[in-house]
């Protein structure tokens, strides 16, 4: 979706203003937003995809307003909603109305380190899939397309044209998961675009950005 | 920022507000109801505040500064040369590490979210979530480097690589003169956080 997340070349958002002391949360309610969502990620409720695309669909506006963990809270809420998990009624009340659905799994205290340490890698088997369509050092272009559901083809970089860099392999391809939790497995590349191919005459000299981009996304040069 | 400063704090102050309440409420939801163990949350919390952070990384670096086979290995198969110090698992499952040097530098980012190496570097700090640094290292790298302090030569090429997919991006940072002879703690020690974005360099000073 072409929300308010899709930063890249923006202008306006002021100085990057980096603290060397900052703690790593501000407050209780940061570190609440950031354990809940893993803990109920793991409930298997949802997939990464569908969880971005959740954060990703607050109103740009609000979103441009808000600090990440507000982002994350957000997407938390909408997940919880949409999946009948709690409803709004139950956190305008803060207490439980209506039964507590059955989930899949639940995260214990003594799984957790164990659980971070395992992840889940979106890498695929690359049997069944058919060979790459391109190889480092082909020239390809990024689709313009523009969907209003999730995606991770950058705005910047639709239509432009730029050179595969690597090949990383076979990875779960983000949209259909997030749409319908359809993996379908694709082959993923880091792909080179130029600093004048994205910002003409206003790159800066020497830069160039890489950006990881499935077949999906590519059409030939 | 070119917006009324005392509004806009005043306009999300109270926003804040909510979310925090909102945030409580769902927390007492979520254990009521069963979905949480309550003691999970903590121990969430505890790994990242004090035993996942950019000093796993820094140890990653110093090995491969130290130990060129190793290096080898890293810069070939990170995921694996990662694993191989007791650094993996989620947001990391799939590593690539990028080799600075006096022709090329590095730097990442996620325009789209703020994906990041948590078990190398942990959780990433407020800036790198941000709307400023997501907005404009892919347009502006040099001017953002700029504003952390680093000026590279016209003729270093600056790479900016953007985490849209799983893959995990970390850099190597070159190593400093003056560090010939030092032990791998030691060099783990001057190795920074930033350095490891790309948007800092490592010193060699004490």
């Amino acid at each position: 979706m072409n929300g308010a997340h899709d930063l890249g070349g923006g202008h306006g958002h002021g100085p990057i203003a980096p603290d060397p002391n900052e703690p790593l949360f501000h407050g209780d309610w940061e570190r609440k937003a950031f354990s809940l969502t893993l803990a109920m990620g793991f409930t298997g409720q949802w997939n990464i995809d569908q969880s971005r695309f959740a954060r990703e669909s607050m109103a740009p506006g609000r979103y441009l307003e808000t600090s990440y963990y507000e982002h994350w809270s957000h997407g938390l809420e909408v997940l919880l909603a949409d999946r009948g998990l709690v409803s709004e009624a139950e956190i305008q009340a803060a207490k439980p109305i209506g039964p507590a659905k059955p989930v899949q799994r639940i995260l214990k205290a003594e799984d957790v380190v164990a659980t971070l340490q395992k992840g889940g890698s979106a890498k695929r088997d690359e049997a069944g899939v058919g060979p790459a369509k391109f190889n480092a050092g082909d020239r390809v272009i990024a689709r313009n397309i523009n969907p209003p559901t999730h995606t991770r083809v950058p705005r910047y970089v639709r239509g432009r044209a730029g050179v595969i860099d690597r090949v990383h392999g076979v990875f779960v391809f983000p949209d259909t998961n997030a749409k319908s939790a359809d993996e379908k497995p694709q082959w993923l590349y880091a792909v080179r675009f130029e600093g004048q191919e994205l910002w003409g005459p206003d790159a800066e000299a020497g830069a160039c950005v890489y950006v990881d981009l499935w077949d999906d996304y590519l059409d030939p040069a | 920022m070119p917006h009324d400063g005392h509004h806009h704090d005043h306009d999300h102050g109270s926003e804040l507000a909510e979310t925090e309440l909102r945030v409580r409420a769902l927390e007492s939801l979520l254990v009521e109801k069963g979905y949480v163990d309550p003691a999970a949350l903590d121990v969430l919390v505890e790994t990242y505040e004090k035993n996942v952070g950019p000093r796993n990384g820094a140890r990653v670096v110093a090995k491969a500064w130290d130990e060129p086979d190793y290096k080898a290995w890293l810069l070939e198969d990170a995921s694996a040369a990662i694993a191989s110090l007791g650094y993996t698992g989620r947001q990391g499952e799939d590593m690539i590490v990028l080799e600075n040097t006096p022709e090329t530098h590095n730097m990442v980012v996620c325009t789209l979210c703020s994906c990041y190496p948590w078990p190398v570097l942990g959780l990433p700090p407020t800036w790198y979530k941000a709307a400023p640094y997501r907005a404009r290292s892919v347009s502006k790298p040099r001017s953002v480097l700029a504003e952390f302090g680093v000026t590279l030569p016209d003729a270093t090429e600056i790479r900016v690589w953007d985490s849209t997919a799983e893959t995990r991006y970390m850099v190597l940072p070159m190593r400093p003169a003056g560090t010939d002879g030092w032990s791998a703690e030691q060099l783990a020690d001057i190795v920074t956080r930033d350095s490891m974005i790309g948007t800092g360099l490592v010193e060699a000073a004490s």
